[in-house]
């Protein structure tokens, strides 16, 4: 999302008051619906697949993807790229036009301003468009009240680049800038949040890239967490192999309020601690459009769905996948919103034939790079548990690599030219 | 069984309730669907060190999944993963990914290499690996079309003894030189 928050209330709210009547029924209808239709908002790890899916399932379904940008750049392997591994953010970068010619696809470049579950029709800013289903697979959104003065003008001092693109650039470009002993902050936020080990594959991708170029440089970990989210123990083991006196990891230190003047970053209002480059990785909460749409539950923060289909528990044939959702014990990786946009699809189709939804099973497969040549794995098979209703973990496939592994580094190559050819093609 | 649930819960109310009272089982395409992140829609991969399922023979994922869930063969994920699943859902997948179509890959190739294993792969893998690798006999996996890549990280493992050879594959094996072998390994690959 390039709105902030309160410039998009204003935005969906505008009018409203004036004329008595919400923004969407003034817009003009694109796109007549004429059969059955169903709309996917974000093209990226989730509403590509869902998209894909669903008329792979159903030609008879009209598909409409509506995404703001004409490319998508993942998050997974950014983290390379900052490391130095890739020249640029290229092999990240999936296109729409392959997905459209393959599958008739309906692509729309535009932005998303409102949805009205009552009409059944979505909002945007080329006009309106009718679902009979509607995907939101919008990814996240940062709770920047939660980060005082960490502003749009802030976000280019100290960027968050935790939405893979310019971002991430402006990160890489800081740290090749940087001096020889200068500290680079990475602040993480309290889980759940996307990507669990993505901060702490950041930490030792930047730490290697600090190792070869800037002697005397260190990584200060701010973690709002009691301790490491995930892959713990192979984190602290690569840390001890490679960057022992690089990365000075601190538990518990929570960053509220940064000082992009000072540069420079505030726990609890108590500590302050300086850096040269800040990465700061905000509280998180689903996309904004999730938001404006009456998805989000009484946490404020996430959507609660039925965890077969996806479908919002708020709002009827409204479905919410990827890292926005509550999809009970999955990570919010790309590859559960794979995953889970291949479960929802194949009850939507079901839904929209009549036919019986089928129970979900799904994965998630992520893996982190310690080094250049070491990555670190962790699995998951998912299934719902039926007298709770909340999806869990199958004991046994929920597990950790034992130890740093070459072999899964080539893996993991492998892993990201599969999935986002999944997705583009 | 499913008619039995049905009923009670019909009878007690409790369908309306729950979600997946009314589900089906996984269709073999929910639990195979779920495998194309890494393997490629409909099993055919795009990463070289990930090999293509599609058209793979059923016999020979369902002895694999059976192997990794073990330990007997090496995995780094598969091992974990396999963990989450049945017999009865390794066939399911299995039953899925023999009936897509082969995935030819395109992929660089040596062709003096190709040729030199297409002249010994009759006489030495050809009563297993049937129909140019396009077949496999009773458990042996379709090879034709496979990734070079992935198929030189199989073929190390074998040799240094972490995945076991099948008998009749060690006896004809052994007499081969590297050289041979990975002629053999460009014929397969090559094989569309």
């Amino acid at each position: 999302m390039t709105l902030d928050r309160r410039s998009f209330l204003k935005l969906v709210g505008a009018g409203a008051g004036a004329a008595g009547l919400p923004l969407i029924g003034r817009a003009a209808e694109i796109m007549p619906k004429t059969g059955k239709r169903v709309v996917v908002i974000g093209g990226g790890y989730g509403g590509t697949i869902a998209a894909k899916y669903v008329r792979m399932m159903d030609k008879s379904i009209e598909v409409v993807l509506i995404e703001r940008n004409d490319h998508f750049v993942s998050c997974p392997f950014s983290n390379l790229y900052l490391g130095g591994m890739l020249p640029d953010l290229n092999s990240l970068t999936i296109k729409y036009d392959k997905l459209a010619a393959n599958h008739g696809v309906k692509v729309v470049q535009a932005e998303v301003t409102g949805i009205d579950p009552a009409a059944k029709s979505v909002t945007t800013s080329k006009g309106t468009i009718a679902y009979d289903r509607l995907v939101v697979s919008p990814g996240i959104d940062f709770r920047l009240d939660e980060m005082k003065g960490y502003d749009a003008a802030a976000m280019e001092v100290m960027p968050h680049a935790w939405k893979a693109g310019p971002q991430t650039v402006l990160l890489r470009k800081q740290l090749e800038a940087m001096k020889p002993g200068g500290n680079v902050i990475i602040s993480i936020p309290l889980a759940p949040f996307r990507c669990p080990p993505g901060p702490y594959e950041r930490a030792s991708m930047i730490a290697m890239y600090l190792k070869q170029h800037k002697p005397g440089s260190k990584v200060i970990i701010l973690d709002a967490n009691p301790d490491i989210v995930s892959k713990k123990g192979l984190f602290l083991k690569g840390w001890k192999k490679h960057y022992e006196g690089i990365i000075d990891y601190r538990a518990a230190k929570k960053v509220t309020e940064v000082d992009a003047g000072k540069m420079s970053v505030m726990i609890e209002g108590l500590e302050e601690v300086k850096g040269d480059v800040i990465n700061i990785i905000p509280p998180q909460k689903a996309g904004l459009i999730a938001h404006a749409a009456g998805l989000v539950g009484t946490d404020k923060k996430w959507c609660p769905v039925n965890p077969t289909t996806f479908e919002s528990t708020l709002h009827k044939d409204i479905h919410v996948i990827g890292d926005s959702s509550i999809a009970g014990a999955m990570p919010k990786s790309g590859y559960s919103a794979n995953s889970e946009a291949k479960v929802c699809a194949t009850n939507i189709v079901a839904l929209m034939n009549g036919k019986e939804i089928t129970e979900m099973s799904a994965i998630n497969t992520c893996y982190s790079y310690l080094s250049a040549k070491e990555a670190v794995s962790v699995t998951g098979v998912y299934k719902v548990n039926a007298e709770k209703q909340v999806i869990e973990g199958v004991p046994g496939s929920v597990a950790v690599s034992p130890d740093l592994s070459e072999v899964e580094a080539i893996y993991a190559e492998s892993w990201l030219r599969n999935i986002l050819t999944e997705m583009s093609t | 069984m499913t008619m039995i649930w049905k009923g009670w819960a019909l009878a007690t109310g409790v369908l309306a309730m729950s979600a997946l009272a009314q589900a089906a089982p996984p269709s073999p395409a929910m639990l195979a669907n779920a495998c194309a992140g890494c393997h490629g829609t409909n099993g055919g991969s795009a990463g070289p060190s990930m090999p293509s399922l599609a058209s793979q023979s059923k016999e020979a994922i369902v002895e694999a999944m059976k192997k990794f869930k073990s330990g007997e063969r090496p995995a780094t994920v598969m091992g974990r993963l396999a963990k989450g699943y049945t017999d009865a859902d390794f066939a399911a997948m299995a039953e899925f990914f023999s009936k897509q179509k082969l995935h030819a890959t395109n992929q660089t190739l040596d062709k003096a290499k190709i040729a030199k294993g297409a002249s010994l792969q009759e006489s030495n893998c050809g009563r297993c690996h049937i129909e140019d690798g396009k077949e496999g006999k009773d458990d042996t996996p379709v090879m034709a079309s496979q990734w070079l890549p992935y198929l030189q990280m199989q073929m190390a493992e074998y040799q240094s003894g972490k995945r076991k050879m099948p008998e009749k594959m060690a006896e004809k094996v052994k007499p081969l030189s590297a050289a041979d072998l990975e002629a053999l390994l460009h014929f397969y690959a090559s094989v569309k």
